[in-house]
């Protein structure tokens, strides 16, 4: 009961901050989580409309605003539709009853007796005169949510568990939809001149400079190493920032080697370590077999430059962020400007994907800090690209060695994940910093570098533990102290990583062994739902008629549980490959229970797939000198239509099972099929992504 | 020194007074409140900006104001609204084709060139079309349907 009370709901427990009624007859259901583009608001809303029982589009959403809706924290981890879905069906469920309790009462009837009908009442086949909108009162919504009430089953729902078309696409195929499009009253454009890194002072600004390279009216705001750049004409703030890097000189600047920017060069840091499961063996073990994979420096890349909105009138802070969490940022906010939470709101607006921590967070602070020095104005931040690929915080690299004692059989006896891998989570919540605090004349302290805990996932060890039956299994953490750049979440965390060493390995044991790669996971997998993944997916992708390794086309194939408890999914991948890898289909099997919106779900699961494919492909930042070099789409390709093949995916039918997030559950599996079809491709492994043509060359010459 | 420049956008006439050296999306976006032309990377490499000019897809965050004086520039919202969508629109929203949908008012005004040109292109024509534009959210299977469905409905062979 209680104790398994989500969250959300445990952090939350007043009635009317989750729902009212309106007196237009709509219902507001009010959420922390927020949209991303991941169709979670469109889901929630499904939920609610069936547990109330009201048409679908009576309920407004009105989702991530410090002023009106709950503290759910971050959308992150998959949690919204687990989490907050459940909350959600709680609350809505409770408030139902509530409503149907007192009409009872009131007709002396039993609740049983009475129905609900696009929130009108009946009693039997007689309508009863009362609704949600006449008859809920103040009483309904007195008590803390208790959580107690009883869902309905799957069977009972009208609009859970169907592909509906999502609420916020229309405005996005036809005009302003997104933050960046948003206008206020008195609003001045705002453009930033980054501080390279955490410690650097602008000796000099060679303002004069810069004023004959854009003539422009535009005002400068310099608070400590925090330059702005501000004005009425976006195009002139813009051109003043874009000139202003080449007319700054700032000392105390470390440089990057060319080194740091690899993954190898994570082994041997400084680190803090720790033995998670099983401890180490005390002897020397017979048949002991290991590999080592890696992944670079990823950026989340988004298709937006961040963007925020902020104004400071009468002492109070309005601010408008596509940040992942409007509550955590609004604590920053008041850590960083020293101006108390009650006098700031935090209300989220769209961006475009995140995919994690990007610059979200750092921008929305940027137009804190001039929005404060320039009142009674709304400043509007948009970072230049080049900002966007150099000041993000990046998915950190990571170097993972599996290593297994195996039996007479091959099969692993004794396992072990070691991880070489810097912090995957510098949310300010986290204690991280944002860019802007760093620049300013009392900078906070360094970030102690810490990573999340594995009751929630695991930083750089999510997904380390393998899911198969191995008698002893254990990770070793090396948490590297310090990356050569900041290092925050992305999609999966060291999910991804992980999976691709774990799952690639086990093909190489079922070769060792001389197994056939697909019977030699069913051999040591009990889990059921896993081996049905695998099955379904083998089957779908002929794997039975897989040619001999070496030809040039490859099939392969990896699985995973995200978080080894949320969502699950298996991948297959074929390929060609000459002088780089040609993805030739893709097929995916998923089981997440039971999926509130299919087509959703559906479209997380190949956008994962895509991303995935780009990232080992393609992907890897460069950084060199005073930072990160790969400032433009064509230093950092990504993958292209016309690289994309067709996906055909496959969602297993699960609806009496709790429903599991499922926004990450493909990107490892992906990595993985792709590592092993493309060594089935060559008859040679490439471990290391991302797979440039420069490392097929090398794998072939092996 | 601004100056005055004459252009038809949407169809409509529209006198605007900028620096030559603007950018057509700073003119659409800030002057003309035109939204749905999104700022991407500045560099032509995205395709976030992209609209017709005389009925050729262009990066409009590139293309200064004052070469497009007296002609004819298209933006997503020419081609219809969310009340009442062109074709393409509507068949994106039919597939739901997109996820964040930052990159999607680019990718349909590059559907709408290829297919003014091409009325039945493969897929692989129309994944050729859409390579100048990105999507990181990797929507791109259900856009290749989308715009595939658009060229259908567009030929008068509402099949699905």
């Amino acid at each position: 009961m209680s104790d398994t009370l989500p969250s959300s709901i445990q952090n939350n427990r007043r009635m009317e901050r989750w729902i009212r009624f309106e007196p237009d007859r709509t219902v507001r259901l009010a959420v922390g989580k927020v949209e991303l583009g991941q169709g979670n608001v469109t889901a929630l809303a499904q939920i609610a409309a069936d547990e109330l029982d009201v048409d679908l589009d009576r309920i407004a959403v009105l989702s991530g605003d410090t002023e009106e809706a709950p503290d759910e924290g971050q959308t992150t981890g998959s949690q919204s539709i687990e989490v907050s879905g459940r909350s959600v069906q709680l609350v809505s469920a409770e408030l139902r009853a509530r409503v149907l309790d007192r009409l009872a009462q009131r007709l002396n009837c039993s609740p049983t007796e009475l129905t609900v009908e696009d929130g009108v009442f009946r009693r039997g086949d007689a309508p009863t005169g009362h609704d949600y909108w006449n008859f809920s009162s103040s009483e309904d919504f007195a008590r803390d949510i208790e959580g107690t009430a009883t869902p309905k089953p799957h069977t009972a729902y009208r609009y859970v568990g169907r592909p509906l078309p999502r609420r916020d696409l229309p405005a996005k195929v036809s005009g302003a939809a997104f933050i960046h499009d948003m206008a206020r009253p008195d609003m001045l454009h705002a453009r930033i001149l980054r501080q390279p890194c955490r410690g650097a002072h602008l000796a000099t600004l060679d303002e004069a400079a810069l004023r004959r390279a854009e003539r422009g009216d535009f005002r400068i705001v310099r608070v400590g190493d925090f330059v702005a750049f501000v004005g009425s004409d976006e195009a002139v703030v813009q051109r003043a920032a874009a000139a202003a890097p080449l007319n700054a000189k700032w000392n105390n600047v470390p440089q990057i080697t060319p080194a740091q920017q690899e993954a190898e060069w994570l082994v041997g840091q400084a680190s803090n370590d720790r033995v998670l499961g099983d401890p180490l063996p005390t002897g020397a073990m017979a048949n002991v077999v290991t590999a080592s994979y890696s992944r670079p420096y990823v950026a989340h890349a988004s298709m937006a430059p961040s963007c925020a909105l902020a104004e400071y009138r009468n002492g109070h802070l309005s601010v408008w962020s596509h940040t992942q969490g409007v509550y955590p940022l609004r604590t920053a906010l008041s850590n960083v400007l020293g101006i108390s939470q009650d006098a700031i709101t935090v209300r989220h607006r769209h961006g475009a994907g995140c995919y994690g921590h990007n610059g979200a967070d750092d921008v929305a602070v940027d137009a804190a800090v001039i929005a404060v020095q320039i009142p009674d104005h709304c400043i509007r931040v948009q970072w230049r690209r080049e900002e966007e690929f150099g000041f993000e915080p990046l998915g950190t690299a990571m170097h993972v060695s599996p290593r297994a004692a195996l039996n007479d059989a091959g099969k692993p006896v004794d396992w072990t994940t070691e991880i070489w891998s810097p912090t995957h989570v510098q949310r300010p919540s986290s204690g991280g910093n944002l860019l802007t605090h760093e620049a300013l004349p009392t900078p906070p302290p360094e970030p102690r570098p810490t990573d999340p805990p594995e009751a929630n996932g695991g930083g750089g060890t999510r997904n380390a533990f393998p899911l198969y039956d191995f008698s002893a299994k254990r990770v070793v953490h090396h948490l590297v102290l310090r990356a050569p750049v900041r290092t925050s979440a992305l999609r999966g965390l060291g999910a991804l990583p992980n999976v691709f060493a774990i799952e690639c390995f086990m093909d190489e044991l079922a070769e060792r062994a001389g197994v056939d790669p697909v019977e030699y996971r069913l051999s040591i997998l009990s889990d059921p739902r896993a081996r049905r993944l695998i099955e379904n997916i083998a089957r779908r992708c002929n794997w039975s008629a897989r040619g001999p390794a070496g030809s040039g086309r490859g099939l392969g194939l990896g699985w995973a549980r995200y978080k080894n408890k949320a969502a699950y999914a298996a991948v297959a991948v074929e390929v060609e490959v000459d002088q780089e890898v040609r993805l030739r289909r893709i097929w995916c099997a998923a089981d997440a229970g039971l999926v509130i919106n299919p087509d959703g779900a559906r479209n997380q699961l190949e956008g994962g797939i895509v991303q995935a494919a780009s990232m080992v492909l393609k992907e890897q930042v460069r950084m060199e000198g005073d930072g990160i070099t790969s400032l433009d789409w064509s230093s950092y390709p990504i993958l292209r239509f016309s690289e994309v093949p067709e996906i055909d995916t496959e969602i297993i039918h699960a609806p009496d099972l709790p429903t599991l997030g499922m926004g990450e559950c493909t990107f490892g599996p992906t990595a993985a099929a792709i590592g092993n079809a493309v060594a089935h491709a060559l008859g040679t492994r490439i471990r290391d992504m991302p797979f440039t043509r420069e490392r097929i060359e090398a794998a072939l010459l092996k | 020194m601004a100056q005055d420049i004459a252009l038809t956008v949407n169809g409509r006439s529209v006198q605007v007074t900028a620096l030559e050296t603007t950018p057509l999306l700073d003119v659409l976006r800030n002057q003309l409140d035109l939204k749905g032309t999104r700022y991407g990377c500045g560099l032509e490499q995205c395709g976030s900006c992209m609209v017709l000019l005389d009925g050729e897809p262009v990066y409009a965050c590139s293309r200064e104001i004052g070469t497009v004086a007296g002609r004819s520039v298209t933006t997503i919202e020419g081609l219809g609204s969310a009340a009442q969508p062109h074709p393409l629109q509507q068949a994106f929203l039919d597939e739901q084709a997109g996820q964040c949908g930052y990159c999607l008012s680019g990718i349909v005004i590059s559907a709408k060139a290829l297919l003014d040109r091409n009325p039945s292109p493969t897929r692989a024509d129309i994944a050729s079309a859409l390579d100048k534009n990105l999507c990181r959210c990797g929507a791109h299977p259900r856009i290749l349907r989308a715009v595939e469905k658009a060229a259908a409905m567009l030929r008068g062979g509402k099949r699905t």
